[in-house]
Protein backbone atom coordinates (compact mmCIF):
# COMPACT_ATOMS: atom_id res chain seq x y z
CA UNK A 1 0.00 0.00 0.00
CA UNK A 2 2.73 2.55 0.92
CA UNK A 3 4.93 3.13 -1.89
CA UNK A 4 8.15 4.76 0.64
CA UNK A 5 7.52 6.22 4.03
CA UNK A 6 10.43 8.90 5.10
CA UNK A 7 11.41 11.76 7.63
CA UNK A 8 10.66 15.44 6.01
CA UNK A 9 11.71 16.59 9.38
CA UNK A 10 12.74 15.80 12.53
CA UNK A 11 9.21 15.79 13.91
CA UNK A 12 7.78 14.87 10.74
CA UNK A 13 7.46 11.64 8.40
CA UNK A 14 5.79 11.67 5.20
CA UNK A 15 3.96 8.66 3.53
CA UNK A 16 3.42 8.10 0.20
CA UNK A 17 1.05 6.12 -1.66
CA UNK A 18 1.89 6.59 -4.98
CA UNK A 19 2.36 10.04 -7.63
CA UNK A 20 -0.94 8.96 -9.09
CA UNK A 21 -4.38 11.51 -7.87
CA UNK A 22 -7.26 9.58 -8.24
CA UNK A 23 -10.19 8.31 -6.06
CA UNK A 24 -8.55 4.82 -5.88
CA UNK A 25 -5.56 5.89 -4.10
CA UNK A 26 -6.94 8.81 -2.31
CA UNK A 27 -9.20 6.38 -0.80
CA UNK A 28 -6.68 4.63 0.36
CA UNK A 29 -5.09 7.75 1.96
CA UNK A 30 -8.74 8.56 3.71
CA UNK A 31 -8.53 4.93 4.92
CA UNK A 32 -5.33 5.09 6.93
CA UNK A 33 -5.71 8.34 8.04
CA UNK A 34 -9.68 7.37 9.57
CA UNK A 35 -7.08 4.44 11.01
CA UNK A 36 -4.95 6.28 13.24
CA UNK A 37 -6.87 9.72 13.68
CA UNK A 38 -9.54 7.59 14.95
CA UNK A 39 -7.43 5.61 17.27
CA UNK A 40 -6.70 7.44 20.42
CA UNK A 41 -4.91 5.18 22.19
CA UNK A 42 -2.38 4.45 19.12
CA UNK A 43 -1.93 8.23 19.13
CA UNK A 44 -0.88 9.02 22.44
CA UNK A 45 1.61 5.98 22.37
CA UNK A 46 2.86 7.26 19.11
CA UNK A 47 3.29 10.93 20.10
CA UNK A 48 1.24 11.65 17.41
CA UNK A 49 0.15 15.67 17.18
CA UNK A 50 -1.11 15.69 13.84
CA UNK A 51 -2.08 13.27 11.09
CA UNK A 52 -2.54 15.49 7.63
CA UNK A 53 -4.06 13.38 4.22
CA UNK A 54 -3.57 14.74 0.70
CA UNK A 55 -4.17 13.60 -2.58
CA UNK A 56 -1.50 10.74 -2.13
CA UNK A 57 0.26 11.72 1.10
CA UNK A 58 0.13 11.29 4.45
CA UNK A 59 2.20 13.56 6.75
CA UNK A 60 2.29 12.31 10.47
CA UNK A 61 3.64 15.17 12.97
CA UNK A 62 4.98 13.38 16.07
CA UNK A 63 6.48 15.14 19.46
CA UNK A 64 10.03 14.43 19.66
CA UNK A 65 10.14 14.31 23.23
CA UNK A 66 7.65 11.12 23.06
CA UNK A 67 8.79 9.37 20.33
CA UNK A 68 11.90 9.09 17.74
CA UNK A 69 11.58 8.24 13.84
CA UNK A 70 12.15 4.93 13.96
CA UNK A 71 9.75 3.45 15.82
CA UNK A 72 7.35 5.50 14.16
CA UNK A 73 7.92 4.43 10.75
CA UNK A 74 8.12 0.87 11.73
CA UNK A 75 5.15 0.98 13.00
CA UNK A 76 3.39 2.72 9.96
CA UNK A 77 5.45 0.44 7.96
CA UNK A 78 3.24 -1.97 10.07
CA UNK A 79 -0.20 -1.35 8.83
CA UNK A 80 -1.93 -3.83 6.11
CA UNK A 81 -5.30 -2.48 3.58
CA UNK A 82 -7.22 -5.18 5.26
CA UNK A 83 -7.26 -3.66 8.56
CA UNK A 84 -9.06 -0.22 7.28
CA UNK A 85 -12.40 0.39 7.04
CA UNK A 86 -13.97 2.56 4.22
CA UNK A 87 -16.89 4.89 4.71
CA UNK A 88 -19.47 5.96 2.40
CA UNK A 89 -21.10 8.70 3.61
CA UNK A 90 -21.04 10.98 0.69
CA UNK A 91 -23.51 14.42 -0.01
CA UNK A 92 -24.20 16.10 -2.48
CA UNK A 93 -23.58 19.48 -2.04
CA UNK A 94 -25.18 22.44 -4.44
CA UNK A 95 -22.90 25.73 -4.39
CA UNK A 96 -24.33 29.20 -6.26
CA UNK A 97 -21.14 30.62 -8.13
CA UNK A 98 -20.74 34.05 -9.52
CA UNK A 99 -18.39 33.87 -12.89
CA UNK A 100 -18.56 38.03 -13.36
CA UNK A 101 -15.20 38.94 -13.89
CA UNK A 102 -15.30 41.34 -11.54
CA UNK A 103 -14.87 38.44 -9.59
CA UNK A 104 -13.25 36.17 -11.89
CA UNK A 105 -10.12 37.83 -12.14
CA UNK A 106 -8.18 35.51 -14.06
CA UNK A 107 -11.10 34.60 -16.45
CA UNK A 108 -9.41 36.37 -19.00
CA UNK A 109 -5.98 35.20 -18.72
CA UNK A 110 -6.76 31.56 -18.95
CA UNK A 111 -8.70 32.55 -21.84
CA UNK A 112 -5.35 33.59 -23.71
CA UNK A 113 -3.11 31.24 -22.38
CA UNK A 114 -5.34 27.98 -23.19
CA UNK A 115 -6.97 29.48 -26.47
CA UNK A 116 -11.03 29.41 -25.45
CA UNK A 117 -13.34 31.89 -24.55
CA UNK A 118 -14.44 32.81 -21.06
CA UNK A 119 -18.27 31.83 -21.96
CA UNK A 120 -16.75 27.92 -22.67
CA UNK A 121 -14.55 28.08 -19.31
CA UNK A 122 -17.69 29.03 -17.71
CA UNK A 123 -19.53 26.04 -19.10
CA UNK A 124 -16.81 23.45 -18.55
CA UNK A 125 -16.24 24.31 -15.13
CA UNK A 126 -20.29 24.66 -14.21
CA UNK A 127 -21.17 21.23 -15.96
CA UNK A 128 -18.55 18.96 -13.73
CA UNK A 129 -19.36 17.00 -11.18
CA UNK A 130 -16.39 17.32 -8.44
CA UNK A 131 -15.31 14.92 -6.06
CA UNK A 132 -13.17 16.43 -2.53
CA UNK A 133 -10.12 14.58 -2.24
CA UNK A 134 -8.68 16.38 0.87
CA UNK A 135 -9.53 19.61 3.21
CA UNK A 136 -6.63 21.95 3.72
CA UNK A 137 -4.44 24.79 3.09
CA UNK A 138 -7.01 26.81 5.28
CA UNK A 139 -9.83 26.18 7.41
CA UNK A 140 -12.61 24.57 5.19
CA UNK A 141 -10.75 24.57 2.34
CA UNK A 142 -11.21 22.15 -0.58
CA UNK A 143 -9.41 20.21 -3.02
CA UNK A 144 -11.61 19.26 -5.45
CA UNK A 145 -11.75 17.51 -8.95
CA UNK A 146 -11.53 16.48 -11.65
CA UNK A 147 -11.74 19.23 -14.43
CA UNK A 148 -11.74 18.51 -18.29
CA UNK A 149 -7.96 18.88 -19.30
CA UNK A 150 -9.40 22.09 -21.59
CA UNK A 151 -8.92 23.86 -18.12
CA UNK A 152 -5.49 22.96 -16.95
CA UNK A 153 -3.80 25.62 -15.69
CA UNK A 154 -0.69 26.28 -13.84
CA UNK A 155 -0.24 27.90 -10.44
CA UNK A 156 0.49 31.82 -10.54
CA UNK A 157 4.70 31.85 -10.88
CA UNK A 158 4.53 34.61 -8.10
CA UNK A 159 1.32 34.08 -5.67
CA UNK A 160 -1.00 36.64 -4.92
CA UNK A 161 -0.51 38.37 -1.55
CA UNK A 162 -4.17 38.84 -1.15
CA UNK A 163 -6.51 36.08 -2.62
CA UNK A 164 -10.53 38.10 -1.47
CA UNK A 165 -12.46 35.36 0.50
CA UNK A 166 -14.53 33.14 -1.29
CA UNK A 167 -12.79 33.40 -4.17
CA UNK A 168 -13.22 29.91 -6.88
CA UNK A 169 -10.37 29.10 -8.53
CA UNK A 170 -8.54 26.59 -10.33
CA UNK A 171 -4.72 24.98 -11.21
CA UNK A 172 -4.58 21.59 -13.35
CA UNK A 173 -7.38 19.17 -13.02
CA UNK A 174 -8.37 21.13 -9.60
CA UNK A 175 -10.94 23.41 -8.11
CA UNK A 176 -10.73 24.84 -4.51
CA UNK A 177 -12.30 27.78 -3.07
CA UNK A 178 -10.66 29.84 -0.28
CA UNK A 179 -13.08 30.47 2.70
CA UNK A 180 -10.59 33.25 3.42
CA UNK A 181 -8.33 36.03 2.53
CA UNK A 182 -5.30 34.64 2.22
CA UNK A 183 -2.07 34.58 0.18
CA UNK A 184 -2.78 31.95 -3.13
CA UNK A 185 -1.46 31.01 -6.41
CA UNK A 186 -4.62 29.20 -7.95
CA UNK A 187 -6.03 31.12 -10.92
CA UNK A 188 -9.50 32.92 -9.92
CA UNK A 189 -12.36 32.11 -11.91
CA UNK A 190 -15.69 33.61 -9.70
CA UNK A 191 -16.70 34.19 -6.35
CA UNK A 192 -19.40 32.15 -3.80
CA UNK A 193 -21.94 33.52 -1.35
CA UNK A 194 -21.76 30.18 0.71
CA UNK A 195 -19.60 30.07 4.16
CA UNK A 196 -17.44 26.99 4.26
CA UNK A 197 -16.28 27.30 7.84
CA UNK A 198 -18.06 28.63 10.24
CA UNK A 199 -16.29 28.22 14.15
CA UNK A 200 -19.47 28.62 15.97
CA UNK A 201 -20.89 25.40 14.83
CA UNK A 202 -20.32 21.88 15.84
CA UNK A 203 -18.86 20.93 12.30
CA UNK A 204 -17.20 24.02 11.66
CA UNK A 205 -16.19 22.75 7.92
CA UNK A 206 -18.80 22.54 5.50
CA UNK A 207 -17.23 20.02 3.14
CA UNK A 208 -15.02 17.03 3.99
CA UNK A 209 -13.26 14.71 1.62
CA UNK A 210 -15.54 12.27 -0.61
CA UNK A 211 -18.22 14.85 -0.53
CA UNK A 212 -19.55 15.37 -4.08
CA UNK A 213 -20.08 19.20 -4.76
CA UNK A 214 -21.85 20.77 -8.35
CA UNK A 215 -21.65 24.96 -8.73
CA UNK A 216 -24.94 26.93 -9.93
CA UNK A 217 -24.62 29.67 -11.90
CA UNK A 218 -25.57 32.75 -10.40
CA UNK A 219 -25.86 36.83 -11.20
CA UNK A 220 -24.18 39.64 -9.67
CA UNK A 221 -27.02 40.90 -8.15
CA UNK A 222 -27.79 37.60 -6.58
CA UNK A 223 -24.35 37.22 -5.64
CA UNK A 224 -24.79 40.16 -3.21
CA UNK A 225 -28.49 39.64 -2.27
CA UNK A 226 -26.66 36.26 -0.60
CA UNK A 227 -24.23 37.77 1.06
CA UNK A 228 -25.90 40.01 2.68
CA UNK A 229 -28.34 37.80 3.82
CA UNK A 230 -25.32 35.40 5.08
CA UNK A 231 -24.09 38.22 7.11
CA UNK A 232 -27.38 38.77 9.04
CA UNK B 1 -16.13 35.97 34.37
CA UNK B 2 -13.37 37.08 36.59
CA UNK B 3 -13.38 40.67 37.39
CA UNK B 4 -9.68 40.84 37.69
CA UNK B 5 -8.46 42.70 33.96
CA UNK B 6 -6.21 45.27 32.20
CA UNK B 7 -7.34 48.18 29.75
CA UNK B 8 -5.50 48.34 26.10
CA UNK B 9 -4.49 51.70 26.19
CA UNK B 10 -2.25 50.98 23.16
CA UNK B 11 -2.57 47.51 21.52
CA UNK B 12 0.61 46.87 19.48
CA UNK B 13 1.82 46.53 16.27
CA UNK B 14 0.93 42.42 16.05
CA UNK B 15 0.03 41.41 19.78
CA UNK B 16 -2.20 38.01 20.03
CA UNK B 17 -3.07 35.38 22.69
CA UNK B 18 -0.69 32.19 21.78
CA UNK B 19 0.30 28.88 23.56
CA UNK B 20 2.17 25.92 22.32
CA UNK B 21 -0.33 25.42 19.37
CA UNK B 22 -3.53 23.78 17.72
CA UNK B 23 -3.20 19.89 17.16
CA UNK B 24 -5.03 17.43 15.86
CA UNK B 25 -7.33 19.14 13.43
CA UNK B 26 -4.54 19.91 10.38
CA UNK B 27 -6.63 17.80 8.25
CA UNK B 28 -9.54 20.28 8.34
CA UNK B 29 -7.41 22.75 7.24
CA UNK B 30 -6.69 24.68 10.61
CA UNK B 31 -3.14 24.66 11.15
CA UNK B 32 -1.14 24.30 14.37
CA UNK B 33 -0.50 28.53 15.16
CA UNK B 34 0.67 29.01 18.29
CA UNK B 35 4.04 31.01 19.68
CA UNK B 36 6.75 31.78 17.18
CA UNK B 37 9.33 31.39 19.92
CA UNK B 38 8.09 28.51 21.89
CA UNK B 39 11.03 28.71 23.83
CA UNK B 40 10.65 32.42 25.43
CA UNK B 41 6.97 31.07 25.94
CA UNK B 42 7.64 28.38 27.85
CA UNK B 43 10.09 30.66 30.15
CA UNK B 44 7.25 33.39 30.67
CA UNK B 45 5.13 30.55 32.10
CA UNK B 46 7.52 29.00 34.39
CA UNK B 47 8.53 32.38 35.55
CA UNK B 48 5.21 33.18 37.17
CA UNK B 49 4.67 29.08 37.78
CA UNK B 50 2.15 28.65 34.89
CA UNK B 51 1.97 24.93 33.14
CA UNK B 52 4.34 25.43 30.25
CA UNK B 53 1.68 25.50 27.69
CA UNK B 54 -0.32 28.28 29.40
CA UNK B 55 -1.55 30.93 26.58
CA UNK B 56 0.26 34.02 27.29
CA UNK B 57 0.33 37.19 25.14
CA UNK B 58 2.77 37.70 22.17
CA UNK B 59 3.90 40.46 20.72
CA UNK B 60 6.53 41.76 17.60
CA UNK B 61 8.16 44.87 17.49
CA UNK B 62 5.93 46.90 19.41
CA UNK B 63 3.67 45.45 22.24
CA UNK B 64 0.73 46.87 24.19
CA UNK B 65 0.17 49.57 26.80
CA UNK B 66 -1.87 47.79 29.39
CA UNK B 67 -3.13 49.79 32.41
CA UNK B 68 -4.09 47.22 35.65
CA UNK B 69 -8.10 48.23 36.34
CA UNK B 70 -8.92 45.71 38.50
CA UNK B 71 -6.94 43.25 41.00
CA UNK B 72 -3.86 42.61 41.22
CA UNK B 73 -0.69 40.82 39.18
CA UNK B 74 1.93 39.21 38.90
CA UNK B 75 3.51 39.37 35.44
CA UNK B 76 6.59 38.84 33.59
CA UNK B 77 8.29 39.31 30.28
CA UNK B 78 10.57 37.32 27.79
CA UNK B 79 12.24 38.04 25.17
CA UNK B 80 14.86 40.99 24.27
CA UNK B 81 12.43 43.60 25.32
CA UNK B 82 12.47 47.24 26.22
CA UNK B 83 9.77 48.04 28.61
CA UNK B 84 8.55 50.34 31.22
CA UNK B 85 6.25 50.37 34.76
CA UNK B 86 4.21 53.79 35.85
CA UNK B 87 3.71 52.86 39.21
CA UNK B 88 -0.18 54.34 40.12
CA UNK B 89 1.07 55.09 44.01
CA UNK B 90 4.38 56.95 42.67
CA UNK B 91 3.66 58.81 38.95
CA UNK B 92 6.14 60.79 38.64
CA UNK B 93 8.77 58.19 38.27
CA UNK B 94 9.30 55.32 36.06
CA UNK B 95 10.12 52.11 36.41
CA UNK B 96 12.64 50.46 33.91
CA UNK B 97 12.41 47.05 33.70
CA UNK B 98 14.19 43.81 32.88
CA UNK B 99 12.88 40.40 30.83
CA UNK B 100 13.06 37.38 32.57
CA UNK B 101 12.18 39.06 35.92
CA UNK B 102 8.66 38.83 37.65
CA UNK B 103 6.84 42.62 38.45
CA UNK B 104 3.99 42.77 40.65
CA UNK B 105 1.71 44.78 40.00
CA UNK B 106 -1.09 46.83 41.80
CA UNK B 107 -4.24 48.54 41.10
CA UNK B 108 -3.90 51.64 38.61
CA UNK B 109 -0.21 50.64 37.91
CA UNK B 110 0.87 50.85 34.42
CA UNK B 111 2.99 48.81 31.51
CA UNK B 112 4.51 49.61 28.49
CA UNK B 113 5.95 47.62 25.95
CA UNK B 114 7.98 49.76 23.81
CA UNK B 115 10.17 47.54 21.47
CA UNK B 116 11.66 44.56 21.05
CA UNK B 117 15.42 45.11 20.69
CA UNK B 118 17.23 43.23 17.76
CA UNK B 119 14.48 40.50 17.81
CA UNK B 120 10.58 40.85 16.94
CA UNK B 121 8.84 38.63 19.51
CA UNK B 122 8.45 38.81 22.93
CA UNK B 123 5.66 37.43 25.85
CA UNK B 124 4.05 38.73 28.51
CA UNK B 125 2.61 36.04 30.91
CA UNK B 126 0.81 36.18 34.15
CA UNK B 127 -0.01 34.41 36.96
CA UNK B 128 -3.04 32.05 36.85
CA UNK B 129 -3.79 32.67 33.30
CA UNK B 130 -5.49 35.27 31.19
CA UNK B 131 -8.92 34.14 31.14
CA UNK B 132 -9.23 32.97 27.45
CA UNK B 133 -11.99 30.46 25.58
CA UNK B 134 -10.20 27.40 23.72
CA UNK B 135 -11.40 26.08 20.65
CA UNK B 136 -10.40 22.74 20.24
CA UNK B 137 -8.07 22.73 23.05
CA UNK B 138 -5.70 25.65 22.03
CA UNK B 139 -6.41 29.17 22.81
CA UNK B 140 -3.84 30.07 20.08
CA UNK B 141 -4.90 32.91 17.79
CA UNK B 142 -5.21 32.58 13.64
CA UNK B 143 -6.03 36.39 12.82
CA UNK B 144 -6.15 34.92 9.09
CA UNK B 145 -8.92 32.26 9.79
CA UNK B 146 -10.72 34.34 12.51
CA UNK B 147 -10.29 31.42 14.91
CA UNK B 148 -9.09 31.92 18.85
CA UNK B 149 -9.28 34.46 21.68
CA UNK B 150 -10.91 38.09 20.75
CA UNK B 151 -12.73 36.46 17.89
CA UNK B 152 -9.53 35.62 16.31
CA UNK B 153 -8.49 39.38 16.03
CA UNK B 154 -5.26 40.76 17.33
CA UNK B 155 -5.71 42.75 20.51
CA UNK B 156 -7.04 46.41 19.94
CA UNK B 157 -7.55 49.11 21.39
CA UNK B 158 -9.67 50.03 24.83
CA UNK B 159 -9.95 45.72 24.90
CA UNK B 160 -10.39 44.42 28.38
CA UNK B 161 -7.89 41.55 29.22
CA UNK B 162 -9.16 39.14 32.20
CA UNK B 163 -7.46 37.48 34.29
CA UNK B 164 -7.94 34.61 36.49
CA UNK B 165 -5.88 34.72 39.70
CA UNK B 166 -5.47 37.63 42.36
CA UNK B 167 -2.02 38.07 42.91
CA UNK B 168 -1.35 36.87 46.81
CA UNK B 169 2.33 37.17 47.11
CA UNK B 170 5.41 40.32 46.57
CA UNK B 171 7.51 37.23 45.68
CA UNK B 172 10.14 38.27 42.16
CA UNK B 173 11.62 35.11 40.38
CA UNK B 174 14.38 35.88 37.83
CA UNK B 175 15.85 33.83 35.29
CA UNK B 176 18.96 33.69 33.37
CA UNK B 177 18.67 33.44 29.19
CA UNK B 178 20.61 34.79 26.91
CA UNK B 179 18.38 36.12 24.14
CA UNK B 180 20.45 36.96 20.92
CA UNK B 181 21.99 34.07 19.04
CA UNK B 182 25.57 34.23 18.30
CA UNK B 183 25.56 33.67 14.31
CA UNK B 184 22.88 33.90 11.54
CA UNK B 185 23.10 29.90 10.41
CA UNK B 186 20.06 28.06 10.09
CA UNK B 187 20.49 24.33 10.18
CA UNK B 188 18.01 22.17 7.78
CA UNK B 189 17.39 18.81 6.69
CA UNK B 190 16.61 18.16 3.16
CA UNK B 191 13.51 18.88 2.24
CA UNK B 192 10.65 16.00 0.70
CA UNK B 193 11.69 17.62 -3.16
CA UNK B 194 15.15 18.37 -2.62
CA UNK B 195 16.15 16.27 -5.58
CA UNK B 196 13.67 18.82 -7.74
CA UNK B 197 16.67 21.51 -7.54
CA UNK B 198 19.35 20.87 -9.84
CA UNK B 199 23.08 19.87 -8.34
CA UNK B 200 24.11 24.00 -9.09
CA UNK B 201 21.40 25.42 -7.19
CA UNK B 202 21.90 23.23 -4.21
CA UNK B 203 25.26 24.16 -3.70
CA UNK B 204 24.45 27.79 -3.70
CA UNK B 205 21.27 27.48 -1.64
CA UNK B 206 24.34 26.33 1.34
CA UNK B 207 26.57 28.70 0.23
CA UNK B 208 24.94 31.76 -0.52
CA UNK B 209 23.57 33.93 1.96
CA UNK B 210 19.65 34.87 1.64
CA UNK B 211 18.15 38.39 3.02
CA UNK B 212 15.00 38.30 4.69
CA UNK B 213 12.37 40.47 3.31
CA UNK B 214 9.30 42.41 4.33
CA UNK B 215 7.18 39.63 3.20
CA UNK B 216 7.45 38.15 6.57
CA UNK B 217 4.81 37.35 9.53
CA UNK B 218 3.23 34.72 11.16
CA UNK B 219 2.58 32.65 7.91
CA UNK B 220 5.97 32.55 6.91
CA UNK B 221 9.48 34.34 5.72
CA UNK B 222 10.49 35.28 2.48
CA UNK B 223 13.65 35.28 1.28
CA UNK B 224 15.01 36.63 -1.51
CA UNK B 225 19.05 35.79 -2.96
CA UNK B 226 20.00 32.92 -5.21
CA UNK B 227 16.94 32.18 -7.56
CA UNK B 228 16.55 28.25 -7.08
CA UNK B 229 16.54 26.47 -10.19
CA UNK B 230 13.90 23.40 -10.48
CA UNK B 231 14.73 21.34 -12.98
CA UNK B 232 11.51 18.88 -12.19
CA UNK B 233 8.44 20.91 -12.01
CA UNK B 234 7.59 23.79 -9.65
CA UNK B 235 4.05 22.75 -9.35
CA UNK B 236 3.61 19.32 -7.28
CA UNK B 237 0.69 17.40 -6.13
CA UNK B 238 -0.27 19.20 -2.87
CA UNK B 239 0.79 17.47 0.34
CA UNK B 240 0.59 18.53 4.05
CA UNK B 241 3.25 20.84 5.28
CA UNK B 242 5.16 21.25 8.53
CA UNK B 243 6.68 23.92 10.38
CA UNK B 244 10.19 24.82 9.09
CA UNK B 245 9.41 23.58 5.75
CA UNK B 246 11.28 25.55 3.10
CA UNK B 247 9.19 25.91 -0.24
CA UNK B 248 10.39 27.41 -3.34
CA UNK B 249 7.73 28.56 -5.75
CA UNK B 250 7.89 29.66 -9.54
CA UNK B 251 10.34 32.79 -9.25
CA UNK B 252 12.85 30.35 -7.65
CA UNK B 253 12.42 32.49 -4.13
CA UNK B 254 12.70 30.36 -0.79
CA UNK B 255 9.80 30.83 1.99
CA UNK B 256 10.18 29.55 5.15
CA UNK B 257 6.69 28.30 6.27
CA UNK B 258 6.21 29.04 10.41
CA UNK B 259 3.83 28.87 12.77
CA UNK B 260 1.16 29.94 10.59
CA UNK B 261 1.79 27.86 7.55
CA UNK B 262 -0.68 26.58 5.12
CA UNK B 263 -1.48 23.19 6.32
CA UNK B 264 -1.17 21.79 2.73
CA UNK B 265 0.67 22.95 -0.16
CA UNK B 266 1.38 22.55 -4.14
CA UNK B 267 4.79 24.31 -3.96
CA UNK B 268 8.21 22.01 -3.75
CA UNK B 269 9.76 21.72 -0.69
CA UNK B 270 14.10 21.84 -0.52
CA UNK B 271 14.12 21.52 2.66
CA UNK B 272 13.24 22.14 6.25
CA UNK B 273 14.27 23.75 8.98
CA UNK B 274 14.99 21.51 12.79
CA UNK B 275 13.13 22.29 15.49
CA UNK B 276 16.34 23.31 17.58
CA UNK B 277 16.51 26.58 15.11
CA UNK B 278 12.70 27.21 14.74
CA UNK B 279 12.89 30.34 17.77
CA UNK B 280 16.35 31.41 16.09
CA UNK B 281 14.11 31.86 12.31
CA UNK B 282 11.51 33.50 13.59
CA UNK B 283 13.44 36.11 16.24
CA UNK B 284 15.05 37.01 12.66
CA UNK B 285 13.93 40.76 10.91
CA UNK B 286 13.50 41.94 7.61
CA UNK B 287 16.77 42.86 6.38
CA UNK B 288 18.70 40.38 8.28
CA UNK B 289 20.95 37.68 6.13
CA UNK B 290 21.64 34.25 6.84
CA UNK B 291 22.62 31.07 5.73
CA UNK B 292 21.77 27.29 5.53
CA UNK B 293 23.33 24.63 6.58
CA UNK B 294 22.52 20.95 5.94
CA UNK B 295 22.77 18.53 9.22
CA UNK B 296 21.84 14.33 9.51
CA UNK B 297 18.51 13.78 11.21
CA UNK B 298 20.28 12.04 13.74
CA UNK B 299 22.15 15.18 14.65
CA UNK B 300 18.98 17.49 14.43
CA UNK B 301 17.83 15.09 17.14
CA UNK B 302 20.08 15.75 19.39
CA UNK B 303 20.42 19.16 19.11
CA UNK B 304 16.20 19.21 20.20
CA UNK B 305 17.42 17.12 22.90
CA UNK B 306 19.97 19.30 23.77
CA UNK B 307 17.95 22.20 24.16
CA UNK B 308 15.03 20.78 26.05
CA UNK B 309 17.65 20.10 28.28
CA UNK B 310 19.21 23.55 29.00
CA UNK B 311 15.52 24.30 29.19
CA UNK B 312 14.23 21.55 31.55
CA UNK B 313 17.44 23.44 33.53
CA UNK B 314 16.44 26.47 33.58
CA UNK B 315 13.04 25.85 35.14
Amino acid sequence: MFKKIYNISDQGIICDFGSEINKEINSKVIGVFNYINNNLDLKRELGIVNCIPSYNKIVIQYDLLLVSSDSIIKYISSIKEHQLSYQNNQKKFELPICYDTEYGLDLESISKQNKISIEEIIYLHHETSFYVYMMGFLPGFPFMGDLTNKLFTSRLTTPRVFVPAKSVAIVEKFCAIYPFESPGGWNIIGKTPTKLFEKNKKNPSLLYPGAEVKFKSISKEALMVMESKHNE
Amino acid sequence: MSKYYFQVERAGVHTTFQDLGRFNVQHLGICPGGSMDSNLLKISNKLVNNPLHVGVMEFAYQGPRLKLISGKAKIAITGNVYFTIERQCNPSSLEQCNSFETYNLEEGDTIDILATKKSIYGYLSIEGGFQLKQFYNSVSTLTRSGIGPNDGKKIEENLKIFFIKKNDNNNKKIVQWKSEFDDNIIRVLPGPQFHYFSKESIKKFFLSTYKITNHSDRMGMRLEGHKLENIVSSNIASEGIMKGSIQVTGDGNPIILMAEHPTIGGYPKIATVISADFAKVAQLSPGKEITFEKVKLLKAEKYFHDQQEILDKIY
